[in-house]
């Protein structure tokens, strides 16, 4: 049988030579992935064991990462106290991949994965973050679940009920235009399958513009594919996986890359022409209310956000910090930069970014979730609007339900900083 | 079977952040997060804390409900309430955490109900007593029935557990 990415990878994690689409299979966990929840993972890990005479023990600590970083330092007591006490569960267990509040090794956790090797292509990745898809970047099958899933998992050491998903296919041919970027392809794909479009299913990329692009561009498309409704995204692995797991991740032995099945079948197939892309902007209060941004060009900004799982990495602050290099955000509008995690805030550090944004008036903020979803920092006053680099815009996403948040780009959310309103990168030079 | 009011009705894509806003999230115990549910909706909210709606009430919504994050949040706290949602479709998700969770949920491709509409929920479909119509239910696959059967994932995992410590 012809087999999809997905089908591949689940029959070899389950040792099987095929799986078909709708079989339900219970893999094995290569990675769990939790960060402030688990707090309520490990309430509900410890009810799991309660009565059963047995001692409370995680199945793999090498399989288990924890990092900090929705409310990163703690914003209240209580925050703290659960953060004490993911701590003390840490030592506890043994749990190695641990990336507590620190300067040099912290961050958000869609880009601590990555960067530090803890993603394998073919492998199974599961987290407690619905945007954990962003690892399908790397050719794993990575999707989100919650808490008490997690609990089980921590138990048992795989996944049950995994329905073998449907594969809509994504061919990206042609090549980005000047300040087309890989957040404006996601954002126009997204618009186009809508919200539930891609609901119980998974996205695979392929085509020219997919081969073209560096492993940074491909983490922001997978991230959002949630947003679509979609169990997972993936990016067949290729060679610019492997120069970013040697290079970039440190990984010294890579596993074997396999693709899908030319004749494998799909249940849908779109195909997008880079070339033809503008910058796209995600209107209130829906990620799939897309436009083109000369509709919504002039709208007044109170707060610009760069950051966040989807666009925090060095290639997005080397943008923000090339248009706003002796430039200065506009009066009425304030500019909030969170890098994705420290190593990329140390190296935006040396080259300058950091300068750059800050003489033109950002406010450089630590790595961390915070703002994307109002719980830390960033907050929007009554009636504001904000635009974001984030992968949310619903209704009191950034604290506050009658405040706006627009999507876009890291391009368009630097250069409508220095206007104050929203505005088209192609036109400020 | 579940007999009662509906109590607030949707339309599509009602994501967790409405749910169950993202600025309560360092509260997680199920046995806390009732008191935030639907925070951002001051007036239901009020009404939900002052326990003006009787168990067993139904929230009513169309596709894609509790889209999102996965906070688990989202499903403990209607939960806490005896709520039952009917929604036409879920998210992926919310689907999983509500039966992990063990909140009462339906799917019902074509309910239609407004407030105040007496629903019951009966075997294979929802009758609307108000507007005499009665809607077919969507069957879940049966091995997340199981997870529902067993009264939810904690003790269908703590049985998985002790099965495979047997062996």
């Amino acid at each position: 049988m012809a087999m999809t990415y997905v089908q591949k990878l689940l029959a070899r994690a389950c040792g099987k030579r095929e799986v078909a689409v709708g079989d339900v299979l219970e893999p094995p966990v290569h990675l769990a992935m939790s960060h402030e929840n688990a707090a309520l993972v490990l309430n509900q890990f410890n009810e799991i064991f309660q009565g059963t005479g047995r001692e409370a023990k995680v199945w793999d600590p090498d399989r288990i990462a924890i990092i900090f970083d929705h409310r990163v330092p703690a914003e209240s007591s209580k925050t703290a106290s659960n953060q004490k006490k993911v701590r003390e569960f840490v030592g506890q267990q043994g749990i190695r991949k641990f990336h507590d509040i620190r300067g040099d090794v912290g961050g958000i956790c869609h880009q601590i994965l990555p960067e530090n090797g803890y993603v394998k292509p073919g492998s199974v990745v599961v987290g407690t973050d619905s945007h954990t898809t962003t690892h399908g970047a790397l050719g794993a099958f990575a999707f989100g679940i919650g808490a008490t899933e997690m609990a089980s998992v921590w138990t048992l050491g795989n996944i049950l009920n995994v329905e073998v998903p449907g594969t809509i296919k994504v061919v990206v041919n042609g090549r980005f235009r000047e300040s087309v970027y890989p957040k404006d392809l996601i954002l126009h794909l997204i618009g186009t399958l809508t919200a539930e479009g891609a609901n119980f299913k998974v996205i695979e990329f392929h085509g020219e513009a997919i081969r073209g692009m560096e492993t940074s561009g491909r983490l922001v498309l997978c991230n959002m594919t949630v947003e679509a409704g979609a169990t997972a995204g993936l990016v067949p692995p290729d060679e610019e996986t492997r120069s970013y797991l040697r290079d970039e991740a440190g990984l010294k032995e890579i596993p074997e890359f396999f693709g899908p099945d030319g004749s494998a079948v799909y249940d849908h197939v779109v195909e997008i022409d880079a070339a033809r892309l503008e910058p796209q902007i995600a209107c209130p209060h829906a990620v799939d209310n897309v436009k083109g941004i000369g509709a919504v060009a002039g709208k007044k900004v109170h707060q610009i956000v760069v950051g966040s799982c989807t666009n925090g990495r060095l290639d997005d602050l080397e943008i923000a910090a090339k248009i706003l290099k002796g430039k200065r955000v506009a009066d009425g509008t304030r500019m909030l930069v969170f890098p994705a995690s420290w190593r990329i805030y140390h190296q935006a550090m040396d080259r300058g970014y950091l300068r750059d944004l800050m003489e033109a008036g950002a406010v450089v903020c630590n790595p961390g979730c915070g703002p994307c979803l109002g719980i830390h920092q960033g907050a929007l006053g009554d009636g504001e609007t904000a635009l974001a680099t984030t992968n949310r815009n619903f209704k009191g996403r950034m604290g506050n339900p009658t405040a706006e948040v627009y999507l876009s780009s890291t391009a368009v959310a630097a250069a409508s900083a220095i206007t104050g309103v929203i505005t088209d990168p192609r036109e400020v030079h | 079977m579940a007999k009662g009011k509906v109590v607030r009705e949707f339309g599509d894509d009602v994501s967790t952040d409405i749910i169950y806003p993202g600025r309560f999230m360092a509260t997680v115990l199920p046995t806390e997060t009732p008191q935030f549910a639907f925070a951002d909706d001051a007036e239901f909210n009020k009404m939900l804390k002052a326990k003006e709606v009787a168990p067993g009430s139904f929230i009513v919504a169309g596709k894609n409900f509790g889209c999102g994050s996965s906070r688990e949040q989202a499903a403990s706290c209607i939960k806490g309430y005896d709520f039952t949602v009917i929604a036409r479709h879920y998210a992926r998700i919310f689907l999983q955490n509500s039966i992990n969770v063990g909140l009462d949920m339906v799917i019902c491709p074509a309910i239609e109900a407004a407030e105040g509409d007496e629903l019951e929920v009966a075997a294979g479909k929802v009758l609307n007593h108000t507007s005499g119509k009665s809607f077919p239910i969507e069957p879940l696959p049966k091995a997340r029935q199981a997870i529902i059967d067993a009264g939810g994932l904690i003790p269908y995992t703590r049985r998985l557990l002790l099965e495979r410590a047997g062996r």
